[in-house]
């Protein structure tokens, strides 16, 4: 589905990454891990085509991310920021709407089809009840499911999501990952980034682990976050404490 | 993979029909008739707007007689009240296009320096002895060098808040154009050309003649039907500019053709009426409040409610003295408590 290939990425002529291969099936959950200033957001930016790569290629569904017009990579390609700041007190349904820019002529408006695909985005978020509030009035949590769902409506093959839980508070940030759980189940694509070890265990197939500007592991998640490699990635000692099958608390021991 | 759509039947129409928008303009349209039957019938020689009803309809059915007050509503008023309208509605939707490019409820075409550009060519016209025409195209080239310059001077500061930089340097470039509109003052002929540059900066209607509707009335019409196409996509430039590319938006183009044609609406507009500050910061804020932020139904309602405001303003300026009261001066007694106001209550206003 998406396909890296010694990707060197930066801004300019400054390099922050490099190195960077791996290839993402379809269906998959793929998590990006590494510490403050690591190049997680860059490499994101990159893989989207806002941000030109400094040396290798990126291709979505066999196709190079550079002949690609920007219509056609956002449908193929969604992205969920980090945290969206509104300017403007625009509805949730509004919001959601604009997920189909790619879809409506310069000229046109949303027609049926893109409040459809907007009311059905709310629905399997199940948010439809937010239909009608504005963003700015909305909790940091919710706000982050209206931006997943503007996402969805996007109908592209890959999310990628910057790490989605970062700002949020314990209780949205459980609710946030488990909407991201369902939509695994239903076998979305999805590339995203975490602080937190634990969630990369419990909510990605495969993590990869960026340790200044390269690429310190790429495997299946209960391989690739070891505590070794943890405390490699991170400079500190931690524990890993198995809680179930597929979940993890670490621990760190310092 | 795509996710499964609920199918969830909710067509446009019944969404569309929880909000007023609709009966909103429709108002507005019904009031800015209103208020324009006032305006042609108000002044040092008063007619009924029943009287000033029958003239219009004499003149639109082709059935006009001649007689004093025939002259002075379709001669003397009406060119006046038009241009008012127009310079009006172009402020507004001209700010309501800037404040959602620049992502910011702050910005209007006098913050971005726009204004102040657009007189600083409008003057040189003046100073040079250049015609109408000539004059309009100056302030034209002014304006949008000026918003170019800010843009630029803004962008390569790289500042930790992107949109505070963008205002101040608003501010610091009006005020240079300031400096060089003062000097331009001080080099005119202080017989002819100083009192035409001095009073056509404090903006005024009281030459409006159908010349000058003739000039306005392409520039104004042409960017807001390009502004009215582009009104859905025109909500994308509100969000940041990752974002909005990530969703397949051609940012640097849409923002370009925006800022043009916003531009060339407040060119034409200064350089009718010269500077009359505040319509673009204050009505699109009203507009937002009584519509919300989508564009394509934020736009037409700035549009009346800034052709109505300007209208009640030139009204009011040629009425409550004797000797007429520059508009200008006007706007910045409401818009100061107005923008006051709109500023305490930011948290729920934007």
């Amino acid at each position: 589905m998406l396909d890296v290939r010694d990707l060197a990425f930066g801004f300019g002529t400054r390099r922050v990454g490099s190195g960077i291969t791996f290839s993402l099936a379809r269906g998959e959950t793929l998590a990006v891990l590494g510490g403050n200033g690591a190049g997680k957001t860059t490499l994101f930016r990159t893989l989207l085509g806002l941000l030109p790569p400094q040396a290798g290629a990126v291709s979505v569904g066999g196709i190079p991310l550079s002949e690609l017009a920007p219509g056609e990579r956002a449908r193929r390609l969604a992205y969920v920021p980090q945290q969206h700041v509104p300017a403007f007190g625009f509805s949730v349904l509004e919001a959601v709407l604009m997920g189909r820019a790619s879809l409506v002529g310069t000229f046109a408006r949303p027609d049926h089809d893109d409040y459809r695909a907007a009311h059905g985005a709310l629905a399997t978020l199940r948010i439809d009840a937010l239909a009608q509030r504005r963003v700015t009035e909305i909790s940091g949590g919710e706000r982050q499911l209206v931006m997943i769902a503007r996402a969805l409506a996007q109908q592209a093959s890959v999310l990628v999501l910057d790490e989605p839980t970062t700002s949020l508070d314990f209780g949205n940030r459980a609710r946030v990952l488990g909407e991201i759980d369902r939509l695994r189940e239903g076998g979305m694509t999805i590339l995203f980034s975490t602080h937190e070890p634990d969630q990369a265990l419990a909510h990605a197939d495969r993590a990869l682990l960026l340790a200044d500007g390269a690429m310190l592991a790429l495997d299946r998640v209960d391989r690739a976050l070891t505590a070794e490699n943890i405390e490699r990635l991170y400079r500190t000692p931690v524990r890993l404490v198995r809680i179930d099958t597929r979940r993890y608390a670490c621990v760190p021991t310092a | 993979m795509r996710v499964a759509i609920d199918e969830v039947d909710r067509s446009p129409a019944k969404v569309r029909a929880r909000s007023p928008a609709g009966l909103v303009l429709l108002a507005a349209i019904v009031v800015l008739a209103v208020l324009a039957l006032v305006a042609l019938g108000a002044g040092r020689y008063p007619i009924a707007p029943p009287d000033v009803a029958a003239i219009v309809w004499a003149h639109l059915t082709n059935s006009a007689t001649e007689g004093t007050a025939d002259a002075i509503v379709w001669q003397i008023r009406l060119p006046r009240v038009v241009v008012a309208m127009l310079v009006g509605a172009a402020l507004a939707s001209a700010g309501a296009a800037y404040q959602h490019l620049f992502r910011n409820p702050l910005v209007a075409p006098d913050t971005l320096g726009v204004s102040s550009g657009a007189a600083l060519g409008a003057a040189l016209g003046i100073v040079v002895g250049a015609g109408f025409l000539a004059i309009e195209a100056a302030a034209f080239v002014g304006g949008l060098l000026a918003v170019s310059v800010v843009m630029l001077i803004a962008a390569r500061l790289r500042a930790h808040d992107p949109l505070v930089t963008l205002i101040l340097t608003g501010i610091v470039v009006a005020s240079l154009l300031g400096a060089a509109i003062s000097l331009t003052k001080y080099l005119a002929d202080p017989y002819n050309e100083l009192p035409a540059i001095t009073f056509w900066l404090m903006g005024s209607f009281a030459s409006a003649s159908s010349i000058e509707i003739v000039s306005l009335v392409p520039a104004v019409a042409a960017s807001l039907v390009v502004l009215l196409l582009l009104a859905w996509r025109i909500n994308l430039l509100a969000l940041s500019e990752d974002e909005a590319r990530a969703l397949g938006v051609d940012t640097r183009r849409l923002r370009g053709v925006v800022i043009a044609v916003a531009t060339l609406a407040t060119a034409a507009s200064v350089a009718v009426s010269g500077i009359i500050g505040w319509v673009g910061l204050v009505v699109p804020h009203m507009a937002r409040l009584v519509v919300g932020p989508e564009f394509s139904r934020l736009l037409p309602a700035a549009a009346l409610f800034g052709a109505a405001f300007m209208l009640v303003i030139d009204t009011l300026a040629r009425t409550l003295a004797p000797i007429e009261v520059p508009p200008g001066i006007l706007t910045a007694v409401v818009g100061t408590p107005v923008f006051i106001v709109l500023l305490a209550r930011a948290r729920r206003m934007f």
